[in-house]
Protein backbone atom coordinates (compact mmCIF):
# COMPACT_ATOMS: atom_id res chain seq x y z
CA UNK A 1 0.00 0.00 0.00
CA UNK A 2 2.76 2.27 1.11
CA UNK A 3 4.81 1.38 -1.55
CA UNK A 4 1.89 1.72 -4.54
CA UNK A 5 1.36 5.45 -2.80
CA UNK A 6 5.23 6.41 -3.23
CA UNK A 7 5.11 4.99 -7.45
CA UNK A 8 2.35 7.19 -7.41
CA UNK A 9 4.03 10.41 -6.00
CA UNK A 10 6.58 9.44 -8.02
CA UNK A 11 5.31 9.41 -11.10
CA UNK A 12 3.17 12.31 -10.29
CA UNK A 13 6.53 14.34 -10.39
CA UNK A 14 7.84 12.54 -13.25
CA UNK A 15 4.86 13.61 -14.92
CA UNK A 16 4.80 17.08 -13.75
CA UNK A 17 8.64 17.79 -14.88
CA UNK A 18 8.00 16.48 -18.41
CA UNK A 19 7.25 19.55 -19.65
CA UNK A 20 9.42 21.87 -18.34
CA UNK A 21 12.58 19.14 -19.29
CA UNK A 22 10.70 18.78 -23.24
CA UNK A 23 10.92 22.70 -22.73
CA UNK A 24 14.72 22.75 -21.58
CA UNK A 25 15.80 20.89 -24.34
CA UNK A 26 14.52 22.79 -26.74
CA UNK A 27 15.68 26.04 -25.06
CA UNK A 28 19.10 24.69 -25.51
CA UNK A 29 18.60 23.87 -28.89
CA UNK A 30 17.67 27.13 -30.03
CA UNK A 31 20.14 28.78 -27.56
CA UNK A 32 23.38 27.15 -29.26
CA UNK A 33 21.79 27.96 -32.62
CA UNK A 34 21.40 31.44 -32.27
CA UNK A 35 24.58 32.83 -33.39
CA UNK A 36 25.13 30.82 -36.33
CA UNK A 37 21.49 31.64 -37.43
CA UNK A 38 22.37 35.55 -37.01
CA UNK A 39 25.52 35.39 -38.97
CA UNK A 40 23.46 33.23 -41.56
CA UNK A 41 20.57 35.32 -41.93
CA UNK A 42 22.76 38.75 -42.25
CA UNK A 43 25.66 37.39 -45.06
CA UNK A 44 23.49 34.51 -46.60
CA UNK A 45 19.73 35.30 -46.80
CA UNK A 46 19.90 39.76 -47.11
CA UNK A 47 23.40 39.29 -48.68
CA UNK A 48 25.17 42.02 -46.65
CA UNK A 49 28.33 42.25 -47.15
CA UNK A 50 30.37 41.23 -43.91
CA UNK A 51 32.53 44.08 -43.47
CA UNK A 52 29.87 46.53 -43.22
CA UNK A 53 28.91 48.87 -40.50
CA UNK A 54 24.69 47.33 -40.89
CA UNK A 55 25.60 43.79 -41.25
CA UNK A 56 27.79 44.61 -37.87
CA UNK A 57 24.97 46.08 -36.44
CA UNK A 58 22.62 43.45 -37.78
CA UNK A 59 24.16 40.80 -36.48
CA UNK A 60 24.65 42.11 -33.04
CA UNK A 61 20.52 42.63 -32.99
CA UNK A 62 19.78 39.66 -34.35
CA UNK A 63 22.05 37.55 -31.71
CA UNK A 64 22.02 39.55 -28.64
CA UNK A 65 17.99 40.00 -28.56
CA UNK A 66 16.71 35.91 -28.60
CA UNK A 67 20.22 35.43 -26.39
CA UNK A 68 19.16 37.80 -23.60
CA UNK A 69 15.65 37.01 -23.68
CA UNK A 70 16.14 33.21 -23.47
CA UNK A 71 18.26 33.42 -20.57
CA UNK A 72 15.58 35.59 -19.08
CA UNK A 73 12.63 33.44 -19.70
CA UNK A 74 15.04 30.59 -18.60
CA UNK A 75 16.03 32.88 -15.27
CA UNK A 76 13.05 34.34 -14.08
CA UNK A 77 11.16 31.03 -14.84
CA UNK A 78 13.42 29.56 -11.99
CA UNK A 79 13.70 32.76 -9.59
CA UNK A 80 9.65 32.37 -9.95
CA UNK A 81 9.86 28.55 -8.48
CA UNK A 82 12.53 29.49 -5.92
CA UNK A 83 10.01 32.48 -4.93
CA UNK A 84 7.79 30.05 -3.77
CA UNK A 85 9.62 29.44 -1.01
CA UNK A 86 9.54 32.52 0.71
CA UNK A 87 6.71 35.49 1.50
CA UNK A 88 7.22 38.54 3.31
CA UNK A 89 5.62 37.20 6.06
CA UNK A 90 8.58 34.15 6.60
CA UNK A 91 11.03 36.72 5.68
CA UNK A 92 9.62 38.37 8.41
CA UNK A 93 9.65 35.78 10.75
CA UNK A 94 13.39 34.99 10.10
CA UNK A 95 14.15 38.49 10.76
CA UNK A 96 12.40 38.78 13.76
CA UNK A 97 14.87 39.84 16.58
CA UNK A 98 17.77 39.25 15.01
CA UNK A 99 20.94 41.49 16.21
CA UNK A 100 22.13 44.30 13.68
CA UNK A 101 24.98 42.91 12.35
CA UNK A 102 23.74 39.17 11.47
CA UNK A 103 20.44 40.73 10.69
CA UNK A 104 21.92 42.79 7.94
CA UNK A 105 23.54 39.47 6.11
CA UNK A 106 20.32 37.73 6.19
CA UNK A 107 18.37 41.09 5.42
CA UNK A 108 20.48 41.45 2.19
CA UNK A 109 20.75 37.70 1.34
CA UNK A 110 16.82 37.42 1.70
CA UNK A 111 16.26 40.74 0.03
CA UNK A 112 17.30 39.17 -3.16
CA UNK A 113 14.77 36.24 -3.01
CA UNK A 114 11.78 37.30 -1.41
CA UNK A 115 8.84 38.58 -4.06
CA UNK A 116 9.23 42.67 -3.96
CA UNK A 117 7.41 45.32 -6.23
CA UNK A 118 8.55 48.70 -4.91
CA UNK A 119 4.43 49.63 -4.97
CA UNK A 120 4.81 47.25 -2.15
CA UNK A 121 7.41 48.64 -0.20
CA UNK A 122 5.59 50.66 2.43
CA UNK A 123 3.15 47.83 3.75
CA UNK A 124 6.30 45.58 3.82
CA UNK A 125 8.83 48.44 5.38
CA UNK A 126 5.48 48.69 8.31
CA UNK A 127 5.11 45.23 8.21
CA UNK A 128 8.97 44.80 9.32
CA UNK A 129 9.01 47.49 11.79
CA UNK A 130 6.02 46.51 13.24
CA UNK A 131 7.02 43.00 14.43
CA UNK A 132 10.00 44.41 15.54
CA UNK A 133 12.65 43.96 12.76
CA UNK A 134 15.13 46.87 13.43
CA UNK A 135 15.39 49.79 11.11
CA UNK A 136 18.87 49.32 10.19
CA UNK A 137 17.90 45.11 9.27
CA UNK A 138 14.83 46.64 7.77
CA UNK A 139 16.74 49.27 5.28
CA UNK A 140 19.49 46.18 4.27
CA UNK A 141 16.30 44.25 2.80
CA UNK A 142 14.69 47.24 1.08
CA UNK A 143 18.17 48.45 -0.50
CA UNK A 144 18.84 44.98 -1.95
CA UNK A 145 15.35 43.80 -3.30
CA UNK A 146 15.46 46.02 -5.89
CA UNK A 147 19.49 46.65 -6.56
CA UNK A 148 19.70 42.60 -7.27
CA UNK A 149 17.36 41.68 -8.86
CA UNK A 150 16.81 38.63 -11.41
CA UNK A 151 16.50 40.74 -14.79
CA UNK A 152 19.32 42.62 -13.80
CA UNK A 153 21.69 39.43 -12.92
CA UNK A 154 20.34 38.14 -16.57
CA UNK A 155 21.25 41.10 -18.21
CA UNK A 156 24.38 41.66 -16.98
CA UNK A 157 25.32 37.67 -17.15
CA UNK A 158 23.99 37.68 -21.18
CA UNK A 159 25.72 40.94 -22.06
CA UNK A 160 28.55 41.68 -20.05
CA UNK A 161 29.55 37.72 -19.10
CA UNK A 162 29.84 36.48 -15.81
CA UNK A 163 32.73 37.83 -13.67
CA UNK A 164 30.90 41.48 -14.08
CA UNK A 165 27.40 40.00 -13.16
CA UNK A 166 28.94 38.47 -9.90
CA UNK A 167 30.90 41.93 -9.07
CA UNK A 168 27.72 43.61 -9.26
CA UNK A 169 25.70 41.09 -7.04
CA UNK A 170 28.58 41.41 -4.56
CA UNK A 171 29.10 44.71 -4.39
CA UNK A 172 25.06 45.71 -4.28
CA UNK A 173 25.16 42.81 -0.85
CA UNK A 174 27.77 44.56 0.51
CA UNK A 175 26.26 47.76 0.13
CA UNK A 176 23.00 46.85 1.68
CA UNK A 177 24.60 45.35 4.53
CA UNK A 178 26.81 48.25 5.01
CA UNK A 179 24.13 50.93 4.63
CA UNK A 180 21.69 49.30 6.89
CA UNK A 181 24.15 48.67 9.31
CA UNK A 182 25.11 51.90 9.52
CA UNK A 183 21.79 53.56 9.30
CA UNK A 184 20.81 50.91 12.87
CA UNK A 185 23.75 52.29 14.45
CA UNK A 186 22.79 55.97 13.40
CA UNK A 187 19.71 55.55 16.01
CA UNK A 188 17.20 57.10 13.22
CA UNK A 189 14.04 55.59 14.60
CA UNK A 190 12.80 59.45 15.47
CA UNK A 191 12.74 60.32 12.11
CA UNK A 192 9.88 57.48 11.29
CA UNK A 193 6.59 58.81 10.89
CA UNK A 194 5.18 58.96 14.46
CA UNK A 195 2.11 56.98 13.42
CA UNK A 196 3.78 53.97 11.81
CA UNK A 197 5.05 52.69 15.71
CA UNK A 198 1.43 53.36 17.40
CA UNK A 199 -0.71 51.12 14.28
CA UNK A 200 -2.07 47.43 15.71
CA UNK A 201 -3.16 45.20 13.44
CA UNK A 202 -4.14 42.16 13.36
CA UNK A 203 -1.99 39.65 12.44
CA UNK A 204 -2.97 38.38 9.03
CA UNK A 205 -5.20 35.25 9.72
CA UNK A 206 -3.85 33.98 6.30
CA UNK A 207 -2.43 30.58 7.14
CA UNK A 208 1.12 29.38 5.29
CA UNK A 209 -0.70 26.26 3.01
CA UNK A 210 0.87 23.70 1.89
CA UNK A 211 1.86 24.10 -1.59
CA UNK A 212 2.15 21.79 -3.79
CA UNK A 213 5.34 21.06 -6.36
CA UNK A 214 3.46 21.48 -9.36
CA UNK A 215 1.66 25.03 -8.10
CA UNK A 216 5.52 26.08 -7.46
CA UNK A 217 5.98 24.79 -11.39
CA UNK A 218 2.91 26.92 -12.20
CA UNK A 219 4.14 30.07 -10.54
CA UNK A 220 7.45 29.22 -11.99
CA UNK A 221 5.25 30.19 -15.86
CA UNK A 222 3.24 33.11 -14.06
CA UNK A 223 6.21 34.73 -13.40
CA UNK A 224 7.58 34.48 -17.02
CA UNK A 225 4.14 35.49 -18.13
CA UNK A 226 4.08 38.60 -15.60
CA UNK A 227 7.97 39.91 -15.77
CA UNK A 228 8.70 38.81 -19.78
CA UNK A 229 5.27 40.08 -20.87
CA UNK A 230 5.75 43.20 -19.67
CA UNK A 231 9.78 44.18 -20.09
CA UNK A 232 10.30 42.06 -23.70
CA UNK A 233 9.97 45.45 -25.45
CA UNK A 234 12.23 47.31 -23.05
CA UNK A 235 14.45 44.43 -24.22
CA UNK A 236 14.25 44.79 -27.80
CA UNK A 237 14.49 49.11 -27.76
CA UNK A 238 17.72 48.47 -25.29
CA UNK A 239 19.23 46.44 -27.75
CA UNK A 240 18.70 47.78 -30.96
CA UNK A 241 19.63 51.23 -29.23
CA UNK A 242 22.78 49.33 -27.92
CA UNK A 243 23.24 47.56 -31.37
CA UNK A 244 23.31 51.20 -33.16
CA UNK A 245 26.43 52.51 -30.68
CA UNK A 246 27.84 49.06 -31.00
CA UNK A 247 28.02 49.65 -35.15
CA UNK A 248 28.23 53.56 -35.34
CA UNK A 249 29.21 55.19 -32.44
CA UNK A 250 33.29 55.31 -33.05
CA UNK A 251 35.95 53.55 -30.53
CA UNK A 252 37.20 55.07 -27.39
CA UNK A 253 34.20 57.71 -28.13
CA UNK A 254 32.93 57.55 -24.15
CA UNK A 255 37.00 57.19 -22.92
CA UNK A 256 36.86 61.51 -22.16
CA UNK A 257 33.54 61.67 -20.71
CA UNK A 258 33.43 57.88 -18.51
CA UNK A 259 36.83 56.40 -18.61
CA UNK A 260 38.62 55.57 -15.73
CA UNK A 261 40.90 58.91 -15.70
CA UNK A 262 38.13 61.58 -15.39
CA UNK A 263 37.88 61.65 -11.77
CA UNK A 264 34.38 63.06 -11.59
CA UNK A 265 32.86 60.53 -13.73
CA UNK A 266 31.63 58.24 -11.14
CA UNK A 267 29.92 61.01 -8.86
CA UNK A 268 28.44 62.69 -12.25
CA UNK A 269 26.95 59.28 -13.51
CA UNK A 270 25.40 58.53 -9.80
CA UNK A 271 23.64 61.62 -10.18
CA UNK A 272 22.48 60.69 -13.63
CA UNK A 273 21.49 57.81 -12.46
CA UNK A 274 19.32 58.67 -9.47
CA UNK A 275 16.68 60.90 -11.02
CA UNK A 276 16.63 58.52 -14.15
CA UNK A 277 14.06 55.55 -13.23
CA UNK A 278 14.31 53.20 -15.90
CA UNK A 279 14.14 49.87 -15.44
CA UNK A 280 17.27 47.56 -15.62
CA UNK A 281 15.77 45.99 -19.16
CA UNK A 282 16.05 49.27 -21.09
CA UNK A 283 19.77 50.52 -19.38
CA UNK A 284 21.71 47.56 -19.25
CA UNK A 285 21.56 47.04 -22.91
CA UNK A 286 23.16 50.72 -23.36
CA UNK A 287 25.47 50.79 -20.53
CA UNK A 288 26.80 47.82 -22.30
CA UNK A 289 27.68 49.48 -25.68
CA UNK A 290 29.03 52.72 -24.22
CA UNK A 291 31.87 49.71 -21.75
CA UNK A 292 32.42 48.73 -25.34
CA UNK A 293 33.81 52.55 -26.63
CA UNK A 294 35.25 53.37 -23.62
CA UNK A 295 33.94 53.60 -20.52
CA UNK A 296 35.26 52.33 -17.28
CA UNK A 297 33.59 49.14 -15.86
CA UNK A 298 33.40 50.96 -12.41
CA UNK A 299 32.02 54.15 -13.91
CA UNK A 300 29.55 51.91 -15.57
CA UNK A 301 29.13 49.84 -12.54
CA UNK A 302 27.78 53.23 -10.68
CA UNK A 303 25.84 53.86 -13.22
CA UNK A 304 23.72 51.07 -13.34
CA UNK A 305 23.83 50.48 -9.41
CA UNK A 306 22.35 53.91 -9.14
CA UNK A 307 19.61 53.49 -11.87
CA UNK A 308 18.32 50.52 -10.53
CA UNK A 309 18.62 50.34 -6.67
CA UNK A 310 17.81 54.59 -6.08
CA UNK A 311 15.01 55.14 -7.67
CA UNK A 312 13.42 58.45 -7.16
CA UNK A 313 9.34 57.42 -7.21
CA UNK A 314 10.41 54.84 -4.36
CA UNK A 315 12.03 57.52 -2.49
CA UNK A 316 8.69 59.06 -3.03
CA UNK A 317 6.93 56.32 -1.79
CA UNK A 318 9.07 56.23 1.00
CA UNK A 319 8.41 59.89 2.05
CA UNK A 320 4.73 58.45 3.65
CA UNK A 321 6.41 56.36 6.51
CA UNK A 322 10.18 58.34 6.51
CA UNK A 323 10.52 62.01 7.73
CA UNK A 324 13.25 63.63 5.29
CA UNK A 325 16.32 63.28 7.70
CA UNK A 326 16.23 59.58 7.45
CA UNK A 327 15.30 59.75 3.39
CA UNK A 328 18.22 61.58 2.94
CA UNK A 329 20.66 60.04 5.02
CA UNK A 330 19.22 56.46 3.26
CA UNK A 331 20.03 58.12 -0.09
CA UNK A 332 23.49 59.91 0.54
CA UNK A 333 24.59 56.51 2.44
CA UNK A 334 23.51 53.99 -0.51
CA UNK A 335 24.93 56.60 -3.41
CA UNK A 336 28.19 56.76 -0.93
CA UNK A 337 28.56 53.15 -1.31
CA UNK A 338 27.66 53.17 -4.93
CA UNK A 339 30.53 55.84 -5.74
CA UNK A 340 33.14 54.05 -3.46
CA UNK A 341 32.41 50.58 -5.73
CA UNK A 342 32.90 52.72 -8.47
CA UNK A 343 36.04 53.99 -7.60
CA UNK A 344 37.38 50.80 -6.45
CA UNK A 345 36.87 49.00 -9.80
CA UNK A 346 37.94 51.78 -11.72
CA UNK A 347 41.15 51.48 -10.02
CA UNK A 348 41.45 47.81 -9.88
CA UNK A 349 40.86 48.08 -13.60
CA UNK B 1 -20.74 39.82 1.22
CA UNK B 2 -18.37 42.78 1.51
CA UNK B 3 -15.29 42.60 -0.70
CA UNK B 4 -12.37 44.63 -0.20
CA UNK B 5 -9.09 45.36 -2.42
CA UNK B 6 -6.75 46.74 -0.31
CA UNK B 7 -3.45 48.11 -2.65
CA UNK B 8 -2.45 52.11 -2.81
CA UNK B 9 -2.87 52.17 -6.53
CA UNK B 10 -0.80 50.29 -8.05
CA UNK B 11 -1.08 48.62 -11.55
CA UNK B 12 -1.89 44.94 -9.94
CA UNK B 13 -3.82 46.35 -7.34
CA UNK B 14 -6.18 48.17 -9.96
CA UNK B 15 -5.99 44.85 -12.25
CA UNK B 16 -7.03 42.51 -9.09
CA UNK B 17 -10.15 45.11 -8.40
CA UNK B 18 -11.35 44.70 -12.16
CA UNK B 19 -11.00 40.52 -11.59
CA UNK B 20 -13.31 40.72 -8.55
CA UNK B 21 -15.54 43.01 -10.08
CA UNK B 22 -15.90 40.65 -13.36
CA UNK B 23 -15.59 37.74 -11.34
CA UNK B 24 -18.72 38.63 -8.64
CA UNK B 25 -20.82 39.64 -11.71
CA UNK B 26 -20.26 36.71 -13.63
CA UNK B 27 -20.99 34.03 -10.84
CA UNK B 28 -23.86 36.57 -9.56
CA UNK B 29 -22.37 37.09 -6.37
CA UNK B 30 -24.09 39.05 -4.30
CA UNK B 31 -20.91 41.65 -3.34
CA UNK B 32 -20.15 44.92 -2.29
CA UNK B 33 -17.12 45.65 -3.40
CA UNK B 34 -14.80 48.66 -2.10
CA UNK B 35 -11.23 49.80 -2.44
CA UNK B 36 -9.07 50.24 0.06
CA UNK B 37 -6.14 52.84 -0.75
CA UNK B 38 -5.11 54.48 2.70
CA UNK B 39 -2.15 52.84 3.80
CA UNK B 40 -3.32 53.23 7.66
CA UNK B 41 -6.12 51.42 7.01
CA UNK B 42 -4.64 48.93 4.71
CA UNK B 43 -2.17 47.96 7.72
CA UNK B 44 -4.63 47.06 10.08
CA UNK B 45 -5.04 43.73 8.17
CA UNK B 46 -1.58 43.43 8.41
CA UNK B 47 -0.72 42.26 5.33
CA UNK B 48 2.89 43.09 4.10
CA UNK B 49 2.47 43.15 -0.58
CA UNK B 50 -0.50 44.85 -1.77
CA UNK B 51 -2.87 43.90 -3.68
CA UNK B 52 -4.78 42.41 -0.37
CA UNK B 53 -8.02 40.90 -0.94
CA UNK B 54 -10.26 40.72 2.34
CA UNK B 55 -13.65 39.27 2.17
CA UNK B 56 -16.19 40.11 5.00
CA UNK B 57 -13.00 40.96 7.06
CA UNK B 58 -10.91 38.17 6.43
CA UNK B 59 -7.99 38.44 4.54
CA UNK B 60 -7.42 36.25 2.03
CA UNK B 61 -4.63 36.50 0.18
CA UNK B 62 -2.07 39.36 -0.40
CA UNK B 63 1.25 40.00 -2.81
CA UNK B 64 -0.62 38.05 -5.44
CA UNK B 65 -3.47 38.10 -8.39
CA UNK B 66 -5.40 35.01 -7.49
CA UNK B 67 -6.92 32.93 -10.45
CA UNK B 68 -10.43 32.67 -11.11
CA UNK B 69 -11.14 29.49 -9.78
CA UNK B 70 -9.87 30.33 -6.40
CA UNK B 71 -11.90 33.58 -6.18
CA UNK B 72 -14.79 31.88 -6.98
CA UNK B 73 -14.09 29.27 -4.47
CA UNK B 74 -13.80 31.75 -1.98
CA UNK B 75 -17.37 33.51 -2.76
CA UNK B 76 -18.90 29.97 -1.77
CA UNK B 77 -17.34 30.07 1.14
CA UNK B 78 -18.72 33.12 2.18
Amino acid sequence: MQNTLVKAEKKGIIHILFLPAMLLAFWLFIYLNIEKWANYFTISVIKLNENTRFADTLRFFLFEVPKVLLLLVLIVFIVGIIRSYFSPEKTRKILEGKPLFAGNIMASLLGTVTPFCSCSAIPLFLGFIESGVPLGVTFSFLIAAPMINEIAVVLLFGLFGWKTALIYMTTGLLIAMISGFIIGKLRLEKYVEDWVYKIKSSPTELQEQEISFKTRIQSGYNAVKEIVGKIWIYIIIGIAVGAGVHGYVPENFMAGMMGKSTWWSVPLSVLIGVPLYSNAAGIIPIVQALLEKGASLGTVLAFMMSVIGLSLPETIILKKVLKLPLIFTFVGIVAAGIMLVGYLFNIIY
Amino acid sequence: MIIKVLGTGCARCKSLESKVREVAEAQGVDAEIEKVTDIQEIMKYGIMATPGLVINEKVKCSGIIPNDDELIQWFKEC
